[in-house]
């Protein structure tokens, strides 16, 4: 075999510590390789071609190069080794920058591992053989999980270029947190105005199959071949029926359940459609407070609906779909700061009063007042007592960027939506009074540093840089105590009403469903995009994506181009009719497999089957185990289980990791 | 017989001696066994954690030591600084691995098996074992103001028996009496006793504030647990009298309410102790009793 | 015999290649440093690992063995990492009926993001398997089964 070792300086990166001349001698040595060499950049076009030319002047069997992380520049290498005609899985990297020159300040030390790590990679070619990419169909249908913003844009998107798509939504209607809001930063325009359209397009299109009420329930099979079961909710109303005239929602007599939609500012009735604008417009019977779940009679819903559209009978039923991507648009929560559960390390703001004072309120409760369609139609007035408050109080990062009683990270919204929550109040109580507490001012994004200055100058908000450190009841008023750390002094405001900014965080469900789907989350709960700049809206399983505040903080701007690009990530998926997998994948050795299918219960794809060996005359010998190429994921486990070492993992053999850890004899 | 460790510490020897004698008299009617550290040491507040990191964790951890010599399984340490320092002593051995490592020598155990309670939770303790059930006198329509201050509560890393800023387990306590907890604002905040002899200027408007609150929410009595509280709050308190037209408020501890609504006297508790007269609100309670009596 | 507890042993690291692996470039990204004397195998999944491995590490001179992979729940091929946990329990307790100090071998989950726990743990089972001094249990096998001979 002849080996090319490339060893890559990555201009000072690797080179300031690892003395890649040396390593390259040094590489020389290790049998069969007959060239290497260091290079400045090897993943510029002079090193590439470098490679390339190396390949055909040496005949070259395979390549190490040895530079960045093989999950950098990995394809990078083995689609240059592939041009000249070598196969791609001949090319190994080894990784001395990311977990040698980076992490070590000894350069003596540091050269010396990174000619272990060489050689392990050359031990590892050695043994290497070519392999051909596996190909697998692609369904051409898309799940979208989630029905706000992010996933109505990204439903939309591939249903316009001709797909089909399921769109799954938990509530009884799709629109999601920005329904909810009144007006939008930092145009002031308004939120239903612009995403109502939206949402009957979704409800209109031929190609969006909409399951509201429903929750993914179980994710199989891998990109391009999903196999997706949803279970639906039972609404107790048939939607095949219903016409949508509100009549059972007039009649229901329960009118005291909290409108969760309205955040619990004032009541619903047990049957009852979200708020006026659903899609769709069907109501949803909450079998909680309803009294004939609770006692058996009523009925009164039966009795006006003239279609018959009410079903007291319907269970949860389950839809199994399969689709070929899926984008998950699942959005964020609001701390809620006056329920802490009990194993969560965050402390909350008992200090703040909230769930205690009726007129400290969050940002969300604020958007319902603000809102022409709220509680209120628009009017700022308090909870308690429906008065205009005078003089209202925002304080911003509550939970966020507060690692004693929230979270470290900055709620990235709450800066412009305080600025907008500010100046909405001031239009409409002409002569109150609007404080915000703030940290820093965080207003990156077009035109929203002038809304904040707007909100400031012409709006005569008062900005107190500082925190609140206790608001108590006095006299009808609440008095928040803070600092004004600019002016270095204490201050107290006798506010009529507070609102809170609190972080936002991540869906309480979002570690299931992440589970469910089999991708990673951050420590907050918040989904892992594969890479944090250059694959924002891939998760690191393929064929699965993200879009909008699922993944992190995100305004509605950002939340729907992170839509429109998981659904072109989708739809460069359905664009060609194959999709080449991996080839490692593991492999039976027929003849010596005994049949005792350890491997199939360690595997969690179900991709061993039993097969049956017949002789020549096509009698019976034995069962053995055969791997199903389009299910296995090549994590090896089977490999490792099996008792007579019959099946290996292609890319990751038993030989090939001896001679990994052989290789290293002389650490 | 309910028996339990116990640190008084030099303020319920010295100023708070009525904390002190109001405690035991409680047990000995109840039936508790106070079991008093042998020889117990200073537990280093006020001064120790400003001078020495280390000195402020080992020499509570001595007396802890000392109690687990002597047998102890758990420490009541009524004193509300006492508490801070023991547990934060614990709460160091586990979390700080100098601590533990410059310790270990010295420490020859691990004492976190040992627990310390504070007064709310020696009550809370005796209330769900049964122990303190019975009531002579009801103290029906006393409205009371509970004080946390600052110590009992603090840091809500390692103190967690309630919220550190809506505390309520004091009011739960002291609806065993039948009084009535008023609802405040000040329950948690400063009174200024670590200044309390240097900057009293500092202290009498804290204590202005704390004490004008709890008044505006018509409280009669003002019940504390921490002795640094209640002489700050007691004493101090004859600075605002000079104001004309002020009312006090008398200042309690815990232990005393308790002990009036198991039918203890006054001079038994040691209530006649306080600078502020608070004879003139338990009157109509007491005659009651001595008609039960 | 403390004579030796200076020496720098000799790692080598079993990891996943979506987790661990991936932490540990995290912790390069981040430019944190910890010990050199480490020497990473990757593998698709802790799952993959054949306890042969580690016998092997230690017949080719390592003084102790790292395994780490994704925590548990996390694992990207849903359940390798609680195959690989089980695995290591039986198979850590043969190693210590064996005689091998089992200081030398360590377990750990460090997930794609904990780039600065990669770094705590290299640096910990440095320290432990210091504390073991060098392993010597195979080269001394050889040299009696030569005398025997």
């Amino acid at each position: 075999m002849k080996i090319g070792v490339f060893v890559c300086h990555c201009g000072e990166n690797i080179g300031k510590t690892v003395d890649c001349p040396r390593a390259a001698q040094e590489s020389a040595k290790i049998p069969g390789v007959v060239i290497s060499v260091d290079n400045k950049y090897t993943c510029s076009d002079p090193g590439q071609n470098m490679i390339k030319n190396a390949i055909k002047e040496y005949n070259l069997d395979g390549v190490v190069v040895a530079s960045c992380s093989p999950h950098m520049h990995e394809k990078t290498f083995r689609k240059a080794v592939a041009s000249v005609g070598m196969n791609p899985y001949m090319c190994e990297i080894a990784n001395i920058r990311e977990q040698c020159s980076w992490v070590h300040d000894d350069v003596e030390e540091a050269t010396k591992k990174a000619i272990d790590l060489i050689r392990i990679a050359v031990e590892k070619v050695k043994r290497n053989f070519a392999l051909t990419p596996i190909k697998v169909p692609v369904t051409k249908r898309a799940l979208v999980i989630g029905g706000g913003i992010s996933g109505i844009q990204s439903a939309l998107d591939i249903a316009n270029a001709g797909y089909e798509v399921v769109l799954v939504e938990k509530e009884p209607s799709i629109g999601g947190h920005m329904s909810q809001l009144s007006e939008t930063f930092p145009t002031l325009d308004c939120s239903q105005c612009i995403l109502t359209p939206r949402m009957v397009e979704v409800y209109q299109h031929p190609k969006i199959k909409l399951l509201t009420y429903s929750e993914v329930e179980k994710v199989e099979g891998f990109i391009g071949n999903f196999k997706v079961t949803i279970k639906k909710k039972p609404r107790y109303v048939d939607e095949t029926k219903c016409t949508g005239c509100g009549l059972c929602t007039q009649k229901c007599p329960i009118k005291k359940a909290p409108n969760e939609f309205e955040q619990g500012m004032i009541k619903r009735t047990a049957i009852y459609v979200p708020f006026p604008q659903a899609v769709p417009n069907i109501p949803v019977i909450d079998n909680t407070v309803c009294t004939y779940f609770r006692t058996g009679k009523c009925q009164m819903c039966v009795k006006v609906c003239g279609k018959e559209a009410i079903d007291f009978n319907q269970k949860e039923r389950f839809v199994v779909e399969e689709v070929g991507a899926i984008i998950v648009a699942t959005g964020y929560s609001l701390y809620k700061i006056d329920k802490k559960p009990k194993d969560s390390p965050i402390k909350g703001y008992g200090e703040y009063g909230y769930g205690i004072y009726p007129d400290v309120i969050d940002g969300l409760q604020f958007e319902r007042l603000a809102s022409a369609s709220g509680p209120t139609a628009g009017e700022i007035k308090r909870p308690s007592d429906k008065k205009e408050p005078k003089k209202v109080v925002f304080i911003q990062c509550v939970g966020s960027r507060d690692e004693s009683k929230g979270f470290s990270y900055c709620s990235k919204i709450c800066c412009m939506y305080t600025a907008k929550h500010a100046m909405l109040y001031k239009h409409k109580v002409h002569d109150g009074e609007a404080y915000v507490f703030y940290m820093d001012i965080r207003s990156g994004g077009k035109m929203y540093e002038e809304f904040v200055r707007r909100a400031i100058e012409e709006d005569d908000v008062k900005y107190i840089r500082g925190r609140v450190s206790r608001i108590y009841e006095d006299g009808g008023k609440y008095i928040v105590k803070g600092e004004d750390t600019i002016a270095g002094i204490p201050v107290e405001i006798d506010a009529d009403m507070v609102v809170l900014a609190t972080a936002i965080v991540a869906q309480n469900d979002s570690k299931k469903l992440a589970q469910t789907i089999g991708i990673p989350y951050d420590k907050y709960g918040f989904l892992n995009e594969v890479h944090p700049k250059l694959r924002p809206v891939e998760s690191s399983t393929a064929g699965v994506y993200l879009a909008g505040a699922c993944q992190a903080p995100r305004d509605i701007p950002e939340s729907v181009a992170m839509a429109s690009a998981a659904a072109s990530k989708a739809l460069v998926l359905f664009g060609s009719d194959m999709l080449e997998r991996e080839p490692t994948i593991a492999k039976v050795n027929e003849s010596t497999c005994a049949g005792c299918f350890y491997c199939q219960k360690v595997c969690a794809y179900n991709a061993i089957e039993k097969k049956e060996i017949k002789d020549r005359n096509g009698n019976f010998v034995k069962y053995v185990a055969y791997v199903n190429p389009g299910l296995c994921q090549g994590c090896g486990t089977c490999n490792a289980t099996c008792p007579s070492k019959s099946v290996e993992l292609i890319g990751y053999t038993d030989e090939q990791i001896f001679a990994e850890i052989n290789a290293l004899a002389t650490l | 017989m309910y028996t339990i460790g116990y640190y008084p510490g030099c303020s319920l020897t010295g100023s708070a001696k009525e904390f002190d004698k109001s405690l035991r008299k409680i047990c000995d009617l109840l039936g508790i066994k106070l079991v008093e550290i042998e020889d117990w040491n200073c537990c280093g507040a006020t001064s120790a954690h400003a001078t020495n990191h280390l000195l402020s964790v080992s020499l509570p951890l001595l007396n802890i030591k000392k109690a687990y010599k002597q047998g102890i399984t758990k420490i009541l340490a009524p004193c509300a600084a006492c508490y801070n320092r023991l547990v934060t002593a614990q709460y160091e051995l586990t979390k700080n691995n100098l601590v533990k490592k410059e310790l270990s020598e010295f420490l020859e155990n691990d004492y976190n098996s040992i627990k310390v309670i504070n007064i709310i939770e020696f009550f809370q303790e005796i209330i769900k074992e049964g122990i303190l059930d019975k009531k002579v006198v009801s103290l029906k329509g006393l409205k009371v103001a509970c004080y946390y201050g600052c110590l009992l509560l603090r840091p809500k890393e390692i103190i967690d028996f309630d919220d550190s800023e809506q505390p309520s387990s004091m009011e739960e306590i002291i609806k065993i009496t039948d009084a009535t907890p008023v609802d405040w604002n000040y329950k948690i905040e400063c009174c200024g006793a670590s200044h309390s002899i240097a900057h009293k200027d500092i202290v009498v408007d804290l204590i202005g504030k704390i004490l004008g609150d709890a008044q505006k929410h018509s409280a009669d009595i003002m019940v504390v647990a921490c002795p640094m509280c209640h002489s700050n709050l007691d004493m101090r308190q004859l600075e605002l009298r000079k104001n004309e037209g002020y009312k006090s408020i008398p200042i309690i501890y815990l232990t005393e309410l308790i002990g009036l609504s198991l039918g203890l006297s006054p001079e038994e508790l040691g209530i006649n102790l306080h600078f502020i007269e608070s004879r003139s609100v338990f009157e109509k309670y007491f005659s009651k009793v001595e008609v039960q009596l | 015999m403390e004579t030796n507890i200076n020496f720098e042993p000799k790692i080598i690291a079993f990891v996943c290649n979506w987790c661990t692996y991936t932490g540990a470039d995290l912790a390069g990204t981040s430019r944190l440093k910890y010990a050199h004397n480490v020497r990473i195998i990757k593998l698709p999944c802790t799952g993959r690992i054949d306890p042969l491995f580690i016998i092997k590490a230690f017949e080719k001179g390592a003084d102790g063995v790292l395994v780490s992979g994704c925590h548990p729940g996390d694992c990207h091929y849903t359940s390798g990492n609680f195959h690989a946990r089980r695995r290591w329990i039986l198979f850590n307790q043969l190693l210590n009926f064996a005689g091998i100090d089992n200081r030398r071998v360590h377990f750990s989950w460090v997930s794609a993001s904990e780039g600065r726990k990669w770094v705590d743990v290299i640096n910990e089972v440095i320290e432990t398997v210091r504390k073991a001094r060098p392993f010597v249990g195979y080269s001394k096998m050889n040299k009696e089964y030569v005398y025997n001979e």
